[in-house]
């Protein structure tokens, strides 16, 4: 094979032991890799709780990892959420996807439980597993010091003291300024004891076609630098992900004071180009990317991202910069997932009425990522915590996964694909900020449903493929899967256009519905919190930011169902598993008896 | 979505792409909507919509000098059997690549295997059937896109056909056949337009008054027929502020897509401005402390692009890369009427070919400075010393001019060509 390895890592801590794993070429094409391949090794075991040892944390490369395809040097982790029990999965940058590729292998599934902190390090083909108690309690940053006093070179994922003590929504930290933030990744390797993850790799992958990869990258180049959002002035590039702020407060869907409303007076003052100016960042990238979206001060902290930026700012009241610089360090070095240490934040500062000191904001972090004192109760997350407080309704989540930081009543696309997403709520799925607010491909009327539901369906296709790849879904703000099907088809030799990697985004995607309604979801669950359909947003002159209108929502929802081929309940049915040639989980009760999905 | 839909196939017959209620576009949600109620064509469109994953379709028969050039060039490319035109101008390489060509000439006619499989591989495809070229694309998001994905088409086989053909001219390669193509396309061409806009007069002093100016002078750009709609951006510069047009949006259709963007950086709100913004920004930061430019106008007229594509150097050494690494100084001049517009490469946005390096310089130099610049390829930049007028009519007058260079340069290479027989 090319692309591929065919060579996927399989490592039990509770005995030990190691095997390789080698799947037929058939798997490979119809999961590619990445978040298809991480779901198709998760889902016999999707049932199991978080803590059973048999649940799989998996790792898994794309066919284009460690290739020139452009942004191709992520790494794409799967298992099941504690902190909402659907399936988890998160897309890491750094090195941590090129050196597992340049190892060799296609994935690696970490199984069972160690009775003590356990490190992994894989070196091309030796694999040892060490003792880290020496790392048990310490922070992230403290985790990498030791770890490259002896490893220079690789990469290293690490868990913070949240995975150990219990934080639902635990991260995993990959060489010390990426993470994969979200779903309590993190956790689930806590709960195994893998406190760390190392890998070198010093192979090459094997490239059927490298002229014909080559011209599929001047293509994608081409595109991004045509990009404003990626590489124009004002851009990803230049100012990082924070770049997005300006836009959100003058679209007026900034998410305030825990959502209640969707602008934040004095945000101008907390833009990306203050942070610029106030901590003179250098660019940083993932391995492959020339981008460079990823930012570092010049005193070597992380800075935040656009979400982190809004979060613990306008969702909680803030207006210190140096706040967010410390909250965002506190939380790498934890362990937590910013995204939802921010709206837990919020949610316990509306239910409880107190106005937050910076000194209370970075006292509540600590403890909900070391478990002990106040914030401790945090640790669960907003909507178990809101629950415990007789106030559910205050969890800004879907699923039980906090909302990024951008406000639904102010794009009518994003409202349905928070709804619709899997692994709850997330931006990154559907992602139709690009249309409705940057204008990518091309424009759309944000205040709208129509159309909506297949724009949806069709984008979720693409981005399960995307993170299948991989690729960052970041470069196709510019590129599209046309681009890419090319790379493909370089790389691998397997013929394959843009609307036949739809196709296996369509199965990778519905792999996980399948595996969700296994573990109870439904539609009652691909929803969002009364409050956008019941409170207006911050309207101004001109621009009204009126309620989500919930008939609306639901008439999309609805044409949303058949467009994917699921019942009105939301749940799969046995002819779209059949046509997209997954196989029929038997506890599921049949659903429809016709397939109306399919785009 | 039906106004969206009638929207577009009228701006198509507006643009004189197709004839009026000749295009015939369907949207799909979870259910089909066209914009038109009965036509032969949808089942062929249903079938389309069936077996590939897409929300809007577009199938139309180009017309006018499209139809006629369309047609040529997709014979050509059955006939040396490369199934696929080669855009010379840089926007449409970027964004569409290569344009595929079916041949719809089956037993049932238009058949949908061909059509699907072009699709398959790009946003659009040109067919021809029955001697008649037809063009369709598709949009995953809105309608929009197919849309512009058709005109592309239109302004690209266009560009192509007579870039090519000064080109045969130029290396005597003509033939008698080719010839009378040539005049029967010709005769096609819409007269030249004279007439002028009444545009605003300034400097503006406030930014409605700003925007206003903008909104009149991007419609009159695509009305002119001197850009197609999507295309092309606009800016003004409005003290430490510059308004410039949004990326992707419709020069005639501004209206809410201009983005103030302050020259200090201190706000990225400009993040949805146009791909172009880092030239205009350049522009009017190189001129002197009292402000060449005030404004600037970035249209695609068609002339002007493909005289930017030919060149005396045959042989030269970095044939091919012209778009990006042409180190030649060029332009367009005239002495008569003191018309002197450089010529210089560079690709859209801020890559290390963007033409963000080389467009200010050119129009920004000690001689005091050019009145516009021709990106190779791509697109006509004019400046404004205090509103559009003058921006527009360097536009214009740069068009006529290269309208007539060109046939000029048919006609003497195309003599020698005869005489060399």
């Amino acid at each position: 094979m090319f692309g591929w390895t065919g060579n996927i890592l399989r490592v039990d801590l509770s005995t030990g032991a190691r095997d390789v794993l080698r799947l037929p070429e058939a798997v490979y094409r119809d999961y590619l890799g990445g978040k298809g391949l991480g779901g198709y090794l998760l889902r016999d075991f999707a049932t199991l709780p978080p803590g059973h040892p048999d649940l799989p944390l998996i790792l898994a490369v794309g066919p284009l990892t460690a290739t020139i395809a452009p942004t191709s040097g992520r790494c794409h982790l799967t298992t099941r959420s504690p902190l909402t029990g659907a399936v988890a999965d998160s897309s890491a940058g750094g090195r941590l996807g090129t050196e597992l590729a340049r190892a060799g292998w296609d994935a690696v599934v970490v199984t069972g439980r160690a009775t003590h902190p356990t490190g992994l390090e894989i070196d091309n083909d030796e694999v040892r597993l060490t003792d880290a108690s020496n790392l048990a309690g310490l922070d992230t940053g403290q985790v990498f010091a030791r770890l490259r006093e002896r490893r220079t070179g690789g990469s290293i994922a690490a868990t913070g003291p949240a995975a150990d003590t219990g934080c639902l929504f635990a991260s995993l930290i990959v060489d010390t300024h990426h993470a994969a933030g979200r779903c309590g990744l993190g956790r689930v390797a806590g709960l195994k004891n893998l406190k760390y993850l190392a890998v070198r790799g010093t192979g090459r992958r094997k490239v059927a076609d490298l002229p014909a990869l080559k011209a599929a990258r001047e293509d994608i180049l081409r595109l991004t630098a045509a990009s404003p959002v990626l590489l124009g002035q004002h851009g990803f590039s230049c100012f990082g992900t924070g770049s997005i702020f300006d836009l959100m407060d003058s679209r007026r869907m900034m998410p305030t004071d825990n959502f209640a409303r969707t602008r934040f007076p004095g945000a101008e003052k907390l833009n990306a180009h203050a942070y610029k100016t106030r901590y003179e960042p250098r660019r940083h990238g993932c391995q492959g990317c020339h981008i460079l979206c990823k930012k570092i001060a010049a005193d070597g902290r992380t800075m935040p991202e656009f979400e982190t930026m809004s979060h613990f700012t306008a969702l909680i009241g803030n207006t210190d910069l140096e706040l967010v610089l410390a909250a965002n360090d506190l939380c790498n070095r934890l362990g937590l997932d910013t995204i939802s240490a921010g709206s837990t934040l919020a949610c316990f500062r509306e239910i409880t009425g107190e106005e937050f000191t910076g000194a209370r904001v970075l006292e509540l972090l600590t403890g909900m990522g070391t478990g002990v004192g106040p914030g401790a109760e945090l640790a669960q997350g907003s909507a178990k915590y809101a629950a415990s407080m007789g106030r559910p309704e205050l969890s800004m989540s879907v699923k039980g996964l906090e909302l990024p930081a951008y406000d639904p009543r102010g794009a009518y696309g994003m409202a349905l694909a928070y709804a619709t997403c899997g692994r709850g709520g997330c931006h990154l799925r559907a992602y139709p900020i690009s249309h409705e607010i940057l204008r990518k491909p091309v424009a759309t009327d944000r205040f709208s449903f129509s159309g909506k539901a297949r724009i949806v369906k069709i984008a979720e296709d693409a981005n399960a493929c995307v993170d299948s790849l991989i690729a960052c879904k970041f470069l196709f703000f510019a590129a599209t899967l046309e681009e890419y099907a090319r790379a493909y088809t370089a790389v691998t030799g397997v013929p394959a256009t843009a609307q036949d990697l739809l196709l296996i985004g369509e199965r990778i995607d519905y792999q996980e519905r399948l595996m969700n309604a296994r573990n109870g979801f439904s539609a009652a669950d691909d929803d969002l919190p009364l409050r956008f359909f019941s409170e207006e947003g911050s309207s101004g002159p001109g621009l009204p930011i009126p309620p989500v209108p919930r008939e609306d929502f639901l008439a999309a929802r609805a044409a949303y169902y058949r467009i994917r081929g699921l019942t009105p309940d939301g749940l799969p049915t046995k002819a779209t598993a059949q046509r997209l040639g997954l196989p029929w989980p038997p506890e599921l009760p049949f659903g429809a008896a016709s397939d109306q999905g399919g785009a | 979505m039906t106004s969206l839909l009638a929207k577009y196939v009228a701006k198509l017959a507006a643009a004189n792409l197709c004839a009026q209620g000749e295009a015939l576009i369907a949207a799909m949600d979870d259910e089909l909507v066209w914009s038109a109620a009965s036509n032969a064509r949808q089942p062929l469109m249903e079938e389309i919509f069936a077996r590939l994953t897409i929300s809007a379709l577009l199938l139309a028969r180009p017309a006018g000098v499209y139809q006629a050039v369309m047609v040529e060039l997709a014979r050509q490319a059955l006939a040396d059997n490369s199934k696929s035109i080669t855009p010379g101008d840089c926007e449409t390489r970027t964004f569409l690549h290569d344009l595929p060509v079916v041949d719809g000439l089956g037993e049932d006619g238009l058949t949908a295997d061909g059509i699907i499989q072009a699709l398959r591989q790009r946003k659009g495809c040109v067919i021809l059937h029955e001697g008649e070229a037809f063009v369709t694309a598709f949009g995953t998001v809105s309608p929009e896109q197919a849309y512009v994905t058709f005109s592309s088409v239109c302004f690209a086989c266009f560009v192509a056909y007579f870039a090519e053909h000064l080109r045969l001219a130029r290396t005597g390669a003509m033939t008698d056949e080719r010839r009378a193509g040539f005049a029967r396309i010709q005769a096609l061409l819409p007269l030249d337009r004279a007439d002028r806009p009444d545009l605003l007069a300034g400097p503006f002093a406030t930014e409605d008054a700003a925007r206003e100016a903008l909104i009149q002078a991007g419609r009159s750009t695509v009305e002119y027929g001197l850009v197609d709609s999507y295309f092309g951006n606009i800016s003004y510069r409005l003290g430490d502020t510059i308004l410039i047009s949004q990326t992707g949006s419709s020069l005639d259709e501004l209206g809410a897509c201009i983005d103030p963007c302050r020259m200090d950086g201190s706000s990225c709100a400009g993040l949805t401005a146009s791909s172009e913004y880092s030239a205009h920004k350049a522009i009017y930061e190189g001129g002197p402390s009292d402000g060449q430019a005030r404004a600037i106008l970035h249209g695609h007229p068609r002339f002007s692009v493909i005289l930017s594509l030919d060149c005396e150097r045959l042989d030269c050494p970095k044939l091919g890369e012209c778009h990006r690494a042409c180190d030649t100084p060029r332009s367009v001049t005239d002495s008569a009427s003191g018309l002197d517009i450089p010529i210089v490469p560079g690709e859209v946005g801020t890559g290390p070919f963007g033409l963000c390096h080389t467009l200010p310089p050119a129009l920004v130099n000690q001689t005091g400075g050019k009145r516009g610049a021709i990106v190779y390829g791509h697109g006509l930049f004019t400046l404004g010393a205090t509103d559009f007028r003058d921006a527009f009519a360097t536009l214009m007058d740069v068009e006529h001019f290269c309208r007539e260079e060109y046939f000029r340069r048919v006609a003497e290479f195309g003599q020698a060509c005869l005489g060399s027989k």
